[in-house]
């Protein structure tokens, strides 16, 4: 049964995730390697869709966590989009809008890494 | 009005890729006893954080043959969610519940299903006995007692 994917897409300087069914403790890692294999290719500007993901619990969160202080000390960083709002509801509750970039389409969250070049 | 006094049980290996079908099963019922869909994942959250904590933390031995019991009690006024294990245990009093401002400033990595437990459900026990038994008890109230606290009866004049 193939309850967690992930889409890549690469364009220019900048990828996107694209995350699809459920992130716990059984699909966290595969986010943690595909975080892994983009920090391993020097790509840090990236971008995570949240809109075909169902369900997101601490363990799926963790792996944002683990990966950011890398991403950013290479001058990158890591926009989400898209979220349902019951996926918001759980970034909220453990205050995650403060530390990240979340916004409600793919263009706004390249924006944002355009206007950081700019 | 839901149902009074049924209970529900679910015993499984103590693995990840269970943590799907406990969360079925954990919404399903909540459903079925009356629960609006953000209770309903609330209660579906809490569950797989506590199971989460058991899969990773409770059996120092990790064979496939370790289980879990997840246990649902219901009565009139509230949702009891019990999970069980016979692993290690550990004491709830060296459980720390971070304060969220000063670990997103540190950009930690776990613990947060803790916090989640404690900020989701209306009650958080625990009740350990190495080897033989522990649990994690959470409870949800069908009327939800945090908001009608904060609502002040009004003062006799």
């Amino acid at each position: 049964m193939d309850t967690f994917s992930i889409k890549r897409v690469d364009n220019d300087d900048l990828s996107t995730l694209y995350l699809n069914g459920f992130l716990d403790a059984h699909t966290a890692p595969e986010l943690e390697n595909e975080f892994e294999k983009l920090c391993g290719e020097g790509r840090y500007n990236i971008i995570v869709n949240f809109k075909e993901l169902n369900y997101i619990s601490s363990a799926g969160l963790g792996v944002f966590m683990g990966c950011i202080e890398d991403i950013r000390g290479n001058k990158g960083d890591i926009k989400m989009c898209c979220m349902t709002p019951k996926i918001f509801r759980v970034f909220d509750l453990l205050g995650f809008p403060a530390l990240y970039d979340i916004v409600d389409s793919d263009e706004k969250a390249a924006e944002l890494f355009h206007k950081q070049e700019a | 009005m839901p149902k009074t006094d049924i209970e529900f049980q679910l015993r499984l290996p103590s693995q990840t890729d269970n943590l799907e079908l406990i969360r079925d099963f954990v919404s399903k019922v909540a459903e079925k006893v009356g629960f609006g869909e953000d209770d309903v994942g609330k209660i579906e959250l809490a569950c797989d954080e506590a199971c989460t904590n058991v899969i990773k933390h409770a059996y120092a031995q990790k064979n496939g043959k370790q289980t879990l019991d997840v246990i649902i009690k219901v009565d009139f006024e509230k949702f009891i969610l019990i999970v069980a294990d016979h692993g290690k245990g550990f004491d709830p009093q060296k459980i720390k519940v971070p304060q969220m401002d000063e670990y997103l400033a540190e950009l930690k990595v776990g613990g947060l299903g803790i916090y989640l437990m404690k900020t989701l459900m209306d009650e958080v026990d625990y009740d350990i006995q190495p080897g033989v038994k522990n649990q994690v008890r959470m409870v949800k109230y069908f009327i939800n007692k945090k908001e009608s606290s904060a609502v002040k009866p009004p003062e006799e004049k």
